[in-house]
């Protein structure tokens, strides 16, 4: 038989290595997403060598089987130290209580890893004396820490970066694990060895896949979030698209957040384009779509016979494609952005507005996503609604989606006030979409004007009623203009709104 | 003296990163880019003292002659234009004019070499708030009287980010992780600015308000340019380590000096010169693309068949009836000269003892006073942002600085224009804040400078090299007056810009501070002088 010391001293320094490396990794990950480095450091130093403590103590406690259970521990430590950096990126995105399962993690890793050393020590026993066996052990167990701590820093974080380090390192132990299979298969159980070798391969694949898929990985925390299939994604330069299929219908999902739900997205898109359309003296013929690329305010458009010409101006050309080129899109728009009437231009609606020289229109659909950033907040200010002013005929009425009254209220008044400080008269109003809840709208006028009361009468509509269009005017207590406190103006140089809307919102997340 | 790669990052952005980088080997760069700007033969020729013999028919006539086309020469054209006065030229040196306010655009970008804001005046300030009128940036004023800019061209919020231990966050000073000891001296400190911000001597001046020339000279507030910022600081029991970075990020990125050696005075002139009153917010900036070059190409544009470019002034001598300037045309070598019976001495005053003859065999002291610091200013093309690292970091903002690095973070040009995504310039400035600063720089080459820069700015986006298609740098051997200690009120400035004998100086030199409401105000101030004796 081959001298196998040499080896399994070579194992020391890997398994030395590893461990360490899982320690500095817990405690990065923790600085970069908790901050104060130093309190994350300490702790998780504490926390992983006391734990390697508890898991010499553990060893005292195996007595049979030490080969077998060296491998098995080599298994663990490649799954949970392995996983260990995915696994805390992932639930930081998702949970709340990340430290609790941060300190679990580092803890059982550090048990693990405690495990290691001792078992190894005791195998090793009956082939070298015991003088040098521990000095030979503890010096390379020490020889790992330092490798591991040098080639951190230098090479790990910057050319791999947490991910996928933690992922080559579970890879490591995994190999040890296996290779143990081998190294000490006299001191293994004939039927034992081979289970040992298919969980030690199902590791080596889950781990190989992770790190080919170290990026998809975070669009997992992501997916993690939809309760139905997902049917498409795509990230474009500007935002994640997500549609979904369940029971209800389809779903689009923008950067995370529900766009529509095609059950009762009619309720919605009604509400926005009609008041609009009838504000505007019932038989617009040029209109403005801003925001919208999913095409389905344009097909209640399209309902007009009056209407000539309509501009959508989307900032991104994957959305505006998915609404022509997705089946189940294009059907539900009634492949609206594919009607000769329909022109689609790719921009940020700001810059377009801006720079462009078309003609006044005599109805303006601004439907943009909420104002949860400041490249979006722009699109809510006094700027904004300035330049759109100047895109308006004699008597065009405009609309504008304004988030929830209800959840996000300072949100909703603040652009009501922004649009009124644009010089413009404003009608506020709300209506129900289940699947958003209360949601609020703008109807906006430079001229005086009344609201509108009748629905039109040779359109077909499937939501909106003379009684609908009435109370929808009409805003709950728990919805009205907070008169408590003062409500800002939102503009380029303070982004009031998106301050605001953060607040709101972040309650529910 | 050769210096290796490491050498040179260690010394721009100290040893950790220079250690981290040199190992990571990623110093080849793949994309083009220049020095540009002046070359620093330039300036040899001045002081070389070559002599310039003008040929017998190349003398021109003129009434005024404005040596330097920065932001104060420029202003004093376009004074002259304005008041209906036409006989008069301007000579720049460069190429380009604009001086340290000049601006760069290509690609459909525009981006600045130097200055890039403006905070928005007192009322007090109407002729600056003329020149904004004028230039159509304003939609009238407030109840207050105070002027009103348009939306467009005040900064646009987020206004700046701060990058501290890989993560990004909103502002300039470090909020995350303070303890109650660096709240209550933050709170102290502010404290100490608005008893000066509210404070009024005998004739009811501010102690700290643009132009300098408007500040009390009354010896309890000048008294604090006898001592450094950090003196100053530590008097008053402020050592809380952000408040100190703080403050020698404010110097750094006004003066270009460190908090030990900028003067007191300056360092509070910078924290309570655009507060209205204590209690109020200082007054908010403008921005525009092209930084301030903006205002450069508008007072050009005014004057514009008044500018002569690539004409540097050799020597301006004073004769019995008015002023010869000697010019030469760093293109064509052409020598000519002019006799003018008025000249503006708009170029910085340092220059003053190689040019003008009187000076060049008996150099007045004072004018040795005038010490300038070196910066270099890097536009980077990008073909697209850096995105954030972690979903919690702080958006990119117009101003995103670092702070472990020496250098002030960058600028991002396309901020106001309201395009948030795609390609875009960023504007990275570095001041050489010591003493050997200027040789340091000129000691390098485009290469060096750009591995400096990508270095520093790897910290917080590690893939800006692959982002980057382009760098431009600017190398300014003089970029701004160090108002350092015993600098401003020490008498040499009302010396330097006493007029003498035909040639009046402007240049914001005089005001020991580099700010374009400086340039501005001798700009005029020089123009009406000489509308006094004409
Ligand atoms: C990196 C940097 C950033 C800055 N940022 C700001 C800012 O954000 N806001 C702000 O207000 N200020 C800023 N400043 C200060 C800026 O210097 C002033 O705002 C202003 O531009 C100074 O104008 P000036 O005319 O006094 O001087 P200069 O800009 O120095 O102009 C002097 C001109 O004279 C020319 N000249 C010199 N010698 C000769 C000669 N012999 N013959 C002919 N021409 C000659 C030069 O080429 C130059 O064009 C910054 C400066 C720098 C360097």
């Amino acid at each position: 038989m081959i001298n196998r010391t040499p080896l399994l001293f070579l194992n020391v320094i890997i398994i030395a290595t590893c461990g360490l490396i899982y320690e500095l990794l817990a405690a990065t990950v923790s600085s970069y997403v908790l901050g104060d480095s130093i309190t994350q450091f300490s702790l998780v130093i504490g926390i992983y060598l006391s734990a390697m403590g508890v898991g010499s103590w553990l060893s005292g406690f195996l007595d049979k089987d030490l080969a077998k259970r060296f491998v098995e521990i080599e298994i663990a430590v490649a799954i949970f130290g392995g996983f260990s950096a995915p696994l805390l990126f992932l639930t930081f995105a998702s949970v709340s209580y990340f430290s609790i399962i941060l300190y679990a993690v580092v803890f059982v890793i550090g048990a693990l890893v405690g495990l290691e050393i001792p078992l190894l020590i005791r195998i090793l026993k009956d082939e070298l004396d015991f003088k040098k066996l521990i000095a030979r052990v503890l010096a390379l167990d020490y020889v790992g820490a330092l490798l591991a701590s040098l080639m951190f820093p230098i090479f790990l974080v910057p050319k791999l970066g947490l991910t996928r380090t933690s992922l080559v390192f579970g890879l490591l132990n995994a190999g040890v694990g296996l290779w143990g299979t081998w190294l000490l298969e006299d001191l293994i159980k004939k039927r034992d060895v081979n289970i040992l070798r298919i969980k030690g391969a199902v590791v080596v694949v889950l781990l190989l896949i992770g790190f080919i898929k170290a990026d998809a990985l975070t669009s997992l925390a992501e997916d993690s979030l939809f309760v139905d299939n997902i049917i498409y994604t795509k990230t474009s330069p500007y935002q994640r698209i997500v549609v979904t299929k369940g029971k209800t219908g389809y779903a689009l999902f923008l950067n995370g957040n529900l766009q529509f739900n095609s059950f009762d997205e009619y309720r919605y898109h009604e509400a926005l384009v009609h008041p609009a359309m009838l504000a505007a003296g019932g038989s617009p013929k040029r209109i403005l779509v801003l925001g919208g690329g999913d095409g389905l305010a344009v097909r209640e458009i399209l309902k007009y016979p009056s209407v000539e010409t309509v501009t959508l101006v989307d900032l991104d050309p994957e959305m505006t494609a998915l609404a022509q080129k997705f089946p189940p899109l294009a059907q539900l728009t009634n492949n609206s952005l594919a009607d000769p009437r329909v022109s689609v231009t790719n921009a940020d609606a700001f810059v377009w507005l801006d720079s462009s020289d078309a003609q006044p229109f005599d109805a303006a659909i601004v439907d943009f996503p909420d104002p949860n950033n400041f490249a979006l907040g722009k699109l809510y200010t006094t700027r904004f609604y300035n330049l759109l002013k100047q895109k308006l005929a004699p008597g065009a009425a405009v609309v504008i989606q304004c988030t929830s009254p209800l959840i996000a209220r300072n949100s909703y008044w603040s652009i009501i006030k922004t649009l009124e400080a644009s010089g413009f008269n404003v009608k506020p109003y709300q209506t129900t979409v289940p699947s958003f809840g209360i949601w609020g709208y703008a109807l906006a006028k430079l001229e005086p004007f009344e609201i509108p009361k009748q629905v039109p009468k040779n359109i077909d509509l499937k939501f909106l009623n003379d009684e609908t269009i009435a109370s929808m005017f009409e805003f709950s207590s728990d919805t009205t203009f907070p008169t408590d406190h003062e409500i800002e103006i939102n503009r380029l140089d303070n982004q009031a709104l998106v301050r605001y809307y953060e607040a709101e919102w972040r309650r529910f997340e | 003296m050769t210096f290796t790669r490491r050498d040179i990052l260690k010394s721009f952005l100290g040893l950790p990163l220079a250690l981290a980088a040199c190992r990571s080997n990623v110093s080849e760069i793949s994309f083009d880019g220049e020095i540009v700007g002046a070359n620093a033969n330039l300036g040899h020729i001045l002081r070389e003292q070559r002599v310039f013999e003008v040929p017998e028919n190349n003398w021109e006539n003129i009434g005024v002659a404005i040596i330097g086309g920065g932001a104060a020469g420029l202003t004093a054209a376009w004074k002259f234009r304005k008041q209906g006065f036409d006989d008069f030229l301007l000579l720049e040196l460069e190429n380009r004019i604009g001086g340290t306010s000049a601006s760069g655009s290509s690609n459909g970008f525009s981006y600045p070499w130097g200055a890039h804001y403006l905070p928005i005046p007192f009322k007090e300030n109407a002729e600056l708030i003329s020149l904004l009128r004028e230039m159509d940036l304003t939609e009238g004023f407030d109840e207050s009287g105070e002027i009103v800019i348009k939306e467009q061209f005040r900064i646009r919020e987020p206004e700046e980010r701060i990058f501290y231990k890989g993560r990004w966050y909103d502002g300039l000073y470090l909020h995350t992780g303070e303890t109650p000891e660096d709240v209550r001296q933050l709170a102290e400190f502010q404290k100490q600015l608005d008893l000066w911000v509210d404070w009024r001597d005998a004739k009811g001046r501010r102690a700290f308000v643009l132009p300098v020339a408007n500040c009390s000279d009354d010896p309890a507030v000048t008294a604090l340019d006898k001592i450094s910022f950090g003196d100053w600081l530590r008097e008053k029991g402020l050592t809380s380590e952000r408040l100190l970075w703080y403050c020698d990020y404010a110097c750094r990125d006004d003066y270009g000096l460190k908090l030990e050696t900028t003067s007191a005075w300056a360092g509070l002139f910078y924290f309570c010169s655009r507060v209205p009153k204590s209690g109020v917010e200082s007054q908010s900036f403008m921005t525009f693309p092209e930084g301030n070059g903006k205002f450069i190409n508008y007072l050009a544009g005014t004057a514009s068949d008044k500018i002569r470019k690539g004409q540097i002034a050799v020597e301006i001598i004073p004769t019995e009836t008015g002023v010869d300037v000697i010019c030469f045309n760093s293109e064509t070598k052409e020598i000519r000269g002019i006799h003018a019976r008025k000249a503006i001495f708009a170029a910085p005053v340092f220059t003053a003892n190689y040019l003008i003859r009187d000076f060049k065999q008996n150099p007045p002291a004072h004018i040795r006073e005038f010490e300038h610091n070196a910066w270099f200013v890097a536009n980077l093309f990008l073909k697209d942002r850096p995105k954030s690292q972690f979903s919690r970091d702080f958006p990119l903002a117009w101003d995103n600085v670092l702070y472990e690095s020496p250098s002030l973070g960058y600028v991002v040009s396309t901020h106001q224009t309201g395009i948030d995504y795609g390609g875009s310039v960023f504007t990275y400035y570095y001041p050489m804040t010591e003493k050997d600063g200027r040789a340091k720089l000129l000691s390098l080459d485009w290469k060096e400078l750009s591995d400096i820069c990508l270095t520093d700015l790897s910290r917080a986006h590690p893939n800006i090299r692959e982002l980057t298609t382009r760098i431009d740098i600017m190398r300014w051997g003089h970029a701004m007056i160090s108002p350092r200690t015993n600098f401003l009120w020490s008498g040499v400035r009302e010396k330097a810009r006493e007029p003498f004998r035909n040639i009046h100086f402007a240049h914001s030199d005089l005001s020991g501070i580099a700010l374009f409401e400086e340039a501005f105000f001798h700009g005029l101030r020089a123009a009406n002088e000489i509308f006094q004796r004409l």
